[in-house]
């Protein structure tokens, strides 16, 4: 991450604006974070699985039972914009 | 009123039961002290008029980390992105204090989405050290940590991913616990890394920590990630004897960055221990020096995908654009502070194409050998004592340009979450500045009640869980 074109890459990715300013200041935080993590590729992995999950038992899963939580009035009381019984957004289709 | 604040939580509880107490001049007096020293902690987000519980329980006040649903009321996780939203369910936790009569104060401030060990990233400001008004209380449960110190109210709920119970209980000196993964439901938290988080209690002493880890530990069918284990009744444990217990030392928590007067606490805290019959065994965790570098992969990685709900279309805040996709970049542009940024960007770095193998998934591996590490090392001791962080609390400020530094303040919490381990951090003494030390014993996997009674027996033997900060003495 030496120059602004792969921390403008990951911005996109990650669907967040950022300014000139910010390129060079997070980008050049990233840098210094990504040399720091790189010291895993120290670290011999041979034939070790990656750890996915803490639990050896299953997750548990309840039954698949429908209930009526009478939520919806107060969900979209939290949304930024709403119409009847839908979240409102601007135009999707460009 | 003012003999509340030598009594523990559970004493209070017990004298509302029976009568000695009236529950509502015990609310008004925590609600008034915490309006009066919150001006200068900033440890609470809202302090609430009226207490939240069940009408026909009585109970003591609990303060709730800003990022746990009390429904009907304002969650925000110290975010410009959740400003005004209202939770519209309460977690599963908030079901269970309330069932036992706790009575809900208001929310604490902490780290912005719990990204943080100093709660300076918090769009509310920093929480301030009641030790020390230009130091920081820790972080990210920092609000929690700071109000329970302060006496601004008997329990706090926290979480912790990382290490931000246990970071910032040890530098307020109060108790921080954070159980197994899978012991307390997280229906209702925040989620900031799925694979690490962790509900756990706040409390000055070992027996109102134990109370109250009966009250929130257990199965829940809305956390497939809850845990069937048996609870316990942890009250069991409130035991003063450590005889024949054995205590590892793992070597690579004892080293390089060590602050010296905190390594000369632990030293004490080994002599207590010793003293009162426990054996002490030199462990190694050798994978140690690589924990900080998986914590960051993995859990910015798990931030990043689950910070991808914060869009400005269902909830939050919402800037204005002619386009959906514009949306979505310039609502989390705006909402988003310098850290969220920042691990958003690290996760999505770690989780794209061409880079997944080569850090999330080495994370992954490592992540493993981190626990391994553990596993050997429990074959032969029962408990693990360790600092808790390497230095006192440090100068507001001092690490906000370097979050690499920052990051580094959690080097000795970090593991226990990497591998889903309970541990807790406890009061054991004072630098020549009068700032909190605190010690870390870390446990077998759903071994909460050895911790508990290691803690209680520690506990019996000292006062340093008894000091109050100078500004309470004012």
């Amino acid at each position: 991450m030496k120059d602004n074109s792969p921390i403008e890459n990951v911005a996109k990715l990650a669907r967040i604006e950022i300014t000139e300013q910010e390129k060079d200041f997070l980008g050049g935080q990233l840098a210094k974070i990504i040399d720091y993590v790189d010291k895993l590729k120290a670290v011999n992995v041979d034939g070790v699985l990656p750890l996915r999950g803490l639990h050896s038992d299953a997750p548990v899963l309840r039954d698949d039972q429908a209930h009526v939580s009478g939520l919806s009035r107060d969900i979209l009381e939290n949304a930024p914009a709403a119409e009847g019984n839908y979240f409102k957004v601007p135009p999707v289709i460009e | 009123m003012e003999d509340l604040i030598a009594l523990t939580g559970t004493q209070i509880a017990e004298q509302i039961n029976n009568g000695k107490l009236d529950e509502g001049e015990v609310f008004s007096f925590f609600r008034g002290r915490a309006k009066k020293l919150n001006a200068s902690l900033n440890s609470f987000v809202e302090i609430y008029e009226e207490p939240v519980g069940a009408a026909d329980t009585r109970g003591v006040p609990i303060a709730i980390k800003d990022n746990i649903c009390i429904k009907g009321k304002r969650i925000t996780c110290a975010s410009k992105i959740l400003n005004s939203h209202r939770a519209v369910y309460d977690a599963t936790v908030i079901n269970r204090l309330k069932q036992a009569g706790f009575k809900i104060i208001g929310t604490a401030n902490m780290d912005e989405f719990a990204f943080g060990s100093s709660t300076e990233n918090s769009c509310y400001g920093v929480v301030k050290n009641p030790w020390d008004n230009s130091r920081v209380s820790g972080g990210s449960s920092g609000g929690s940590a700071a109000a329970v110190a302060a006496r601004l109210v008997p329990f706090a709920l926290g979480s912790d991913t990382g290490g931000s119970i246990r970071q910032p209980a040890a530098l307020c000196g109060v108790v921080g616990f954070k159980p197994t993964y899978g012991r307390i439901s997280r229906y209702g938290l925040i989620a900031f890394a799925s694979s690490l988080d962790q509900i756990g209690p706040v409390t000055t002493n070992m027996v109102d920590c134990a109370w109250l880890l009966n009250v929130l530990c257990g199965f829940d069918q809305y956390d497939s990630t809850s845990s069937q284990a048996a609870v316990p009744d942890f009250n069991n444990s409130l035991v003063d004897d450590v005889r024949g217990l054995n205590i590892g030392l793992p070597a690579e928590y004892y080293g390089q960055g060590l602050n010296p007067e905190v390594k000369s606490r632990l030293d004490e805290t080994r002599a207590v221990f010793e003293k009162k019959g426990a054996k002490f065994v030199e462990i190694n965790l050798p994978h140690t020096e690589y924990a900080v570098a998986v914590y960051y992969i993995v859990a910015s990685s798990e931030a990043s995908s689950n910070l991808q709900r914060f869009d400005g279309i269902r909830y939050g805040l919402r800037e204005k654009a002619s386009g959906l996709k514009d949306v979505y970049f310039r609502s989390r542009a705006a909402g988003f502070g310098a850290e969220a940024k920042r691990r958003i960007l690290l996760g999505t770095y770690s989780l794209s194409s061409g880079y997944y193998d080569a850090y999330y998934v080495r994370a992954l591996k490592v992540r493993r050998l981190i626990k391994e590490d553990f596993d050997q090392a429990f074959k032969n001791v029962d408990i693990i004592l360790t600092p808790t962080s390497p230095t006192p609390a440090f100068k507001i400020g001092e690490k906000t340009l370097d979050p690499l530094s920052m990051y580094l303040s959690d080097i000795y919490t970090i593991s226990a979450n990497l591998a889903g381990l309970p541990a807790v951090s406890i009061p054991c003494g004072f630098t020549k500045e009068n700032l909190p030390v605190g010690m870390q014993l870390i446990g077998k996997e759903f071994d909460e009640a050895t911790l508990i009674r290691a803690g209680y027996s520690y506990q019996c033997a000292t006062e340093w869980h008894k000091y109050l900060p100078p500004m309470i003495a004012d």
